[in-house]
């Protein structure tokens, strides 16, 4: 398998502030419980409103293939999902939990983060065993905005090689 | 049995019969094909000679698209049936099939999905082949001087020409790639059959393709549940709420089912309704007429030339492979089976050469309609799964698709289960034929 060649060890000192980089951190925590809530009106909120979400297979990202299980191109689109998962998408219920990682701040710019974090996200589904579900990386740009700390763009690019049937809730 | 007889009560009903949990033969209830066993989903036998019958014999399989591998070198590593086959273009431009063992010890020797060779070397004796698949080298095939004699190597009839990969038979028309290993199978002109051919030449027109990208997801279900949902015209104006809230599918859509010959391949046609307001044509209880999506850049439909009026054409390809035109998101969807209760489904997206950088965009986002998080298939992945339950758990039922009647004829509407009933006589036809 190719390595990743776009990301360089990053163990040099980034000049962010501590005040930030909790901040930074409560706003990774805050998402993981949101989309875990249920209450996914939560979730387009953590967003700018000329986004871009996008969850796309390591494979694709990997080799150029612009292709993503999911691209959303702005603030409306996700609450269109929203909509969709609520109303429209026929599904076995399940849960959903999310275990992040602790945020790496590629770049600290005036209000702007290059930032990049593992995650996990578990499912279980109801009178069964939980099970890994989707496992991958964040690359994200954050923003600061005067409601707080929100998402430009969050690329969930993720290793799992097969999706355990399909994908309803956000990731 | 017990029936309703003199002697029983009056006033009592009469006590269906329990039929035993586990029927030891699949069996159908009349020579007709409306009511399919569960059996044909859950018994592992059943499913080896599927294979033999339906995926490794008389039956081309999709492999992939000549965009995948552009040029000499490049593979892709894919299946046929359930058997890992390498798809390479070699030195001459030619495309070879050939299946992924060693002729040595049987190692399945190619491990990389993609990439690029001169030729393919099996790591654990380091037998090397060309990309046709013909044996090359073989390690002390002569022997090892020493102190002046000659230990070991093959034997003196050893043949390096007997000694090649397994070859597939391979056939490419518009830049999809199919392949056998019965070299004795038909042509795959004759194989479609011109109906569906030309709705296959309509897509792959000749132009070049451009890929865009791969989805994969596991469906812990029989494959042919994946054919005969896209043989079910029933099902998306009811389970697909969002196609019915947003327009995109009304029961007043203009129609065609249509069939090989042998009832094995199909295509559903259709072109978007306009006419009447959607809450009369839809019985969709969530329906609601006023709802807009937030940001309608999901649904910018612009009509390509090719498309020649319809504006979706799903055509199942039997056994292997589903091709996708919904408006302007065009993909295959390959059918990769493992056992009888789950299969891999592999979505390439593609657009092609001419294709603006609009068009691309629209196509990307028009993908989220489609793949394993759509707006429109996931839900099919999640009824899969749960019929494949039903089945398993009861394997002396049987399924029921009669709307429509119970023979299996094109159709100039939606409102019918003809192609699962066509899939299924074919599928005895072959299936039931003395060995």
């Amino acid at each position: 398998m190719s390595a990743d060649s776009s990301t360089p060890m990053n163990t040099a000192p980034v000049n962010i502030s501590f005040a930030d980089y909790l901040a930074l951190s409560q706003f990774y925590a805050a998402y993981a419980q949101a989309v875990d809530s249920g209450n996914w009106d939560l979730w387009p909120e953590f967003f700018v409103e000329d986004c871009v979400y996008k969850l796309i297979p390591r494979e694709n990202h990997e080799r150029g293939f612009p292709l993503a299980t999911l691209l959303f191109e702005s603030k409306g689109m996700l609450k269109d999902r929203v909509y969709g998962i609520r109303e429209t998408l026929f599904h076995d219920p399940y849960y959903q939990r999310h275990v992040v990682g602790a945020p790496l701040v590629h770049k600290a710019e005036a209000g702007r983060f290059e930032v990049e974090a593992n995650y996990a996200v578990f499912r279980t589904k109801l009178s069964q065993e939980s099970t890994v579900f989707n496992v991958g990386r964040y690359l994200d740009v954050v923003v600061r905005t005067p409601e707080g700390l929100r998402f430009a763009s969050r690329h969930c690019v993720y290793d799992s090689e097969m999706i355990p049937n399909s994908i309803i809730y956000p990731i | 049995m017990t029936t309703a007889n003199d002697t029983q009560t009056p006033g009592t009903a009469t006590v269906p019969a329990n039929p035993r949990a586990f029927p030891i033969k699949l069996q159908w209830e009349s020579e007709g094909t409306s009511r399919i066993p569960f059996m044909a989903y859950t018994d592992a036998d059943q499913h080896k000679k599927e294979l033999e019958r339906l995926f490794y014999n008389k039956h081309w399989n999709y492999v992939g698209l000549e965009a995948e591998i552009p040029n000499a070198g490049d593979f892709k590593r894919t299946v046929v049936g359930e058997r890992s086959v390498i798809m390479v273009r070699d030195a001459d431009g030619g495309i070879s099939v050939v299946e992924n063992v060693c002729a040595h010890r049987g190692m399945q020797f190619c491990r990389e999905r993609h990439g690029n060779k001169k030729e393919f070397v099996c790591p654990y004796h380091q037998w090397s082949y060309t990309l046709k698949g013909d044996l090359q080298g073989v390690p002390f095939r002569r022997g090892v001087k020493q102190d002046g004699k000659v230990n070991g190597g093959m034997p003196a009839d050893f043949k390096t020409t007997d000694h090649g990969l397994n070859k597939l038979k391979v056939a490419t028309r518009g830049g999809v790639v199919f392949a056998s290993f019965d070299h004795t199978i038909e042509s795959f002109e004759d194989f479609l059959g011109p109906v569906i051919l030309g709705y296959f030449d309509r897509l792959f027109d000749g132009r070049k393709l451009r890929i865009l990208g791969y989805n994969r997801q596991r469906i812990p279900g029989n494959w042919k549940l994946m054919q005969e949902n896209i043989k079910d015209p029933y099902h998306p104006g009811l389970l697909h709420t969002w196609f019915v809230t947003f327009g995109l599918w009304r029961a007043d859509n203009k129609s065609e089912l249509k069939m090989d010959a042998k009832h094995r391949h199909a295509a559903m046609i259709s072109t978007r309704g306009q006419s009447g307001k959607a809450d009369q044509v839809t019985q969709v209880s969530s329906f609601k007429e006023s709802m807009e999506l937030n940001d309608p850049r999901f649904l910018d439909i612009v009509p390509e030339p090719w498309w020649k009026g319809p504006t979706a054409v799903m055509m199942t390809l039997f056994p292997s492979v589903i091709l996708q035109q919904q408006v302007n998101s065009v993909s295959t969807r390959h059918i990769q089976p493992d056992g009888h209760g789950s299969f891999d489904f592999v979505w390439t997206h593609f657009g092609f050469e001419d294709d603006t950088e609009e068009m691309t965009q629209r196509r990307l986002r028009q993908a989220n309609l489609f793949g394993p998080a759509g707006f429109v298939s996931a839900d099919d992945g999640e009824v899969i799964e749960l019929s494949q339950m039903g089945f398993e758990q009861k394997p002396s039922h049987r399924t029921l698709a009669e709307l429509g009647g119970r023979t299996a004829e094109d159709t100039d509407h939606m409102v019918t289960e003809t192609l699962i009933r066509g899939m299924y006589e074919y599928w005895r036809n072959v299936m039931e034929a003395e060995a």
